[in-house]
């Protein structure tokens, strides 16, 4: 970014303007605008009407009727959402289960991870390809493959039981065990991206001298290469972490009927009992549960951005 | 040691992929099977990749959600590629941040939340749901994405061909395209394959969105698969697996050719006398 002072401090034509304006309004109504709405109906009451809320606001009605309206708004749903144990248990279990997972994602993707930046530079780009190629097919359909082989008898089963290392079929679907299979195998290549780009930019030169000094391979990974590598492992950790937390795919179908995940109950909340108001408070909460880890990503992502400039 | 493929690392690689493969390679191979119980071969049949094109309903979701993802990826591709030029080129405005903000964040935002507050913008601006919303909610969440992948490409870009062209007197929309979609394209058609993708994929936010008559094919497959395992919805699977498959394979064998035609280019121009 050296063009002089002209390119530092562009002065803008219409044409640089509508350039912003365009994708900005684009997000500030179908991003932005939407949560003040959510919020709004997080207030509002239940009714047996189109929309199923009450009080929906009309400006043809006028300002005193704004104002009536207002008034009628109330924090009653988030004194609910304390109330009914089934909400905070729902939150407390999706932290820890997405905690969990992000932590065994981590195991499974770092040996992935390295062992694709110590390949011979000519596998590279095919591991990559094999890597991204699993995000691009179907979520869903990975989630769906995994039923046929956790059930009772399901492929898994029929394996161990033909290898007689089990005698009895063992209980995985519908476990928070098959939901950790679930989301680990979903979110693996989100993690092993940008662990692989941090561990493929390692000066090598750096573990050469530790070997030289007598430092023996162990110890000049956990000095070395795993320090080099933690920018790649925070930024995947928190690309599988946050979207794990509000999961609903993978509890839903793999789980059982005891795994509660705030993704779920609000998807039962809204589908099943109609209620929009408490699930917007449910969604309310939620996002103020996610807005830290948010805020953290994005700043090392600014930071990562910035460096690569 | 280190300069070869230790055992280690070889390990690693086969178990890590094998996870990472094996699930699918099940499911492609039991959509063959004859038995209609899953886990159970019967033999090699595709009858039921026949009954498929028999079942209007499971047609019908398709075409619905072709033409969701078609238009919705090429509207994000240009809004995308849109944003990712007022992130690498723009410099400093007011609200820069918060616009970084909404680029990155629907990226990890739960899927639960963006399906319930566009439903909610969707209801509170009384707009029928179907087609259309499903249509606008996917452009929102993809456009993000082709920011970001067109964005990374933007960063490694010489711009000194982009200032040669502005000093000549060439204005700045002519020299985005004749000068700068040309270098970007391959980061815009992988933005846009990646559009079409999530949208072909997502079941949350279509759930949330749509209305009567725009059911699309990861909804429909959802409600089935709720009822159980069966050999048609590996079918099904095993379809969209396929198309996905070959079109990113395609896509960058492309890039590669292009790779190589590009060097070949820099080469002869540089060996030739100027």
């Amino acid at each position: 970014m050296s063009g002089g002072p002209a390119s530092s401090t562009p002065k803008r034509s219409l044409g640089g303007w509508a350039l912003i304006a365009v994708p900005y309004l684009w997000l500030f109504v179908f991003f932005l605008a939407p949560f003040f709405i959510v919020f709004k109906i997080s207030l509002s009451q239940v009714a047996i009407a189109i929309p199923p809320y009450f009080p929906t606001f009309d400006l043809a009605e006028g300002w005193a009727a704004l104002v009536e309206n207002l008034r009628e708004l109330s924090a009653e749903n988030y004194l609910w959402l304390t109330q009914d144990d089934l909400y905070w248990k729902s939150y407390m279990s999706s932290v820890i289960i997405a905690g969990v997972s992000t932590m065994l994602t981590l195991l499974v993707g770092y040996p992935i991870a390295y062992g694709m930046a110590r390949s011979p530079k000519a596998w590279r780009p095919t591991l990559l390809m094999l890597v991204i190629l699993p995000f691009w097919t179907s979520f869903l359909i990975r989630v769906y493959a995994w039923i046929g082989i956790l059930k009772n008898e399901g492929l898994l089963n029929q394996l161990l039981l033909t290898l007689g290392v089990i005698s009895e079929p063992l209980t995985i679907l519908n476990t928070n065990i098959a939901v950790y299979i679930g989301i680990v195998y979903s979110y693996l290549p989100f993690l092993v991206l940008p662990l692989y780009a941090s561990l493929e930019k390692l000066d090598e030169s750096l573990l050469e001298a530790a070997e030289d000094l007598g430092c023996p391979p162990w110890q000049a990974f956990w000095k070395i290469t795993l320090p080099l590598s933690l920018p790649g492992i925070i930024a995947g950790c928190f690309l599988v972490f946050i979207p794990a937390v509000g999961e609903f795919v993978i509890p839903d179908l793999l789980g059982g009927s005891d795994t509660l995940m705030i993704g779920k109950t609000l998807w039962v909340e809204f589908f099943a009992n109609r209620d929009w108001p408490v699930s917007s408070a449910v969604a309310v909460i939620l996002l103020l549960l996610l807005v830290i880890p948010i805020v953290l990503f994005q700043n090392q992502q600014q930071k990562m951005a910035e460096k690569d400039r | 040691m280190r300069h070869g493929p230790t055992w280690f690392n070889v390990t690693s690689l086969v178990i890590g992929f094998s996870f990472l493969y094996l699930p699918i390679v099940l499911l492609v191979i039991f959509s063959f099977n004859e038995s209609r119980l899953v886990t159970v071969w019967g033999g090699f049949s595709t009858k039921w990749y026949a009954e498929l094109f028999r079942n209007q309903q499971l047609l019908d979701a398709f075409w619905v959600t072709i033409k969701v993802a078609f238009m919705s990826a090429s509207v994000a591709t240009v809004l995308g590629t849109m944003a990712a030029l007022v992130l690498a080129r723009s410099g400093r405005f007011t609200g820069r941040s918060l616009f970084s903000g909404m680029i990155f964040a629907p990226l990890v935002m739960p899927e639960v939340i963006l399906g319930l507050s566009l439903l909610l913008l969707f209801v509170a601006l009384d707009q029928a749901r179907g087609f259309w919303t499903v249509m606008l909610a996917h452009t929102t969440f993809a456009m993000c994405y082709v920011a970001v992948v067109v964005q990374s490409r933007l960063v490694g870009f010489d711009r000194s061909m982009e200032e040669a062209a502005e000093d000549l007197g060439c204005p700045p929309a002519k020299t985005f395209f004749l000068i700068t979609l040309p270098i970007i394209l391959p980061g815009v058609i992988a933005g846009w394959m990646l559009a079409f993708t999530l949208s072909l994929d997502d079941l949350v936010i279509a759930s949330f969105t749509t209305g009567p008559g725009a059911t699309t094919l990861p909804m429909k497959i959802y409600s089935q698969v709720r009822l159980g395992v069966t050999p048609e919805i590996n079918a099904v699977c095993t379809i969209l697996v396929g198309i996905v498959t070959i079109g990113v394979i395609a896509a960058s064998l492309v890039t590669k050719r292009q790779q190589l035609q590009k060097e070949r280019d820099e080469r002869a121009a540089y060996a030739e006398p100027s």
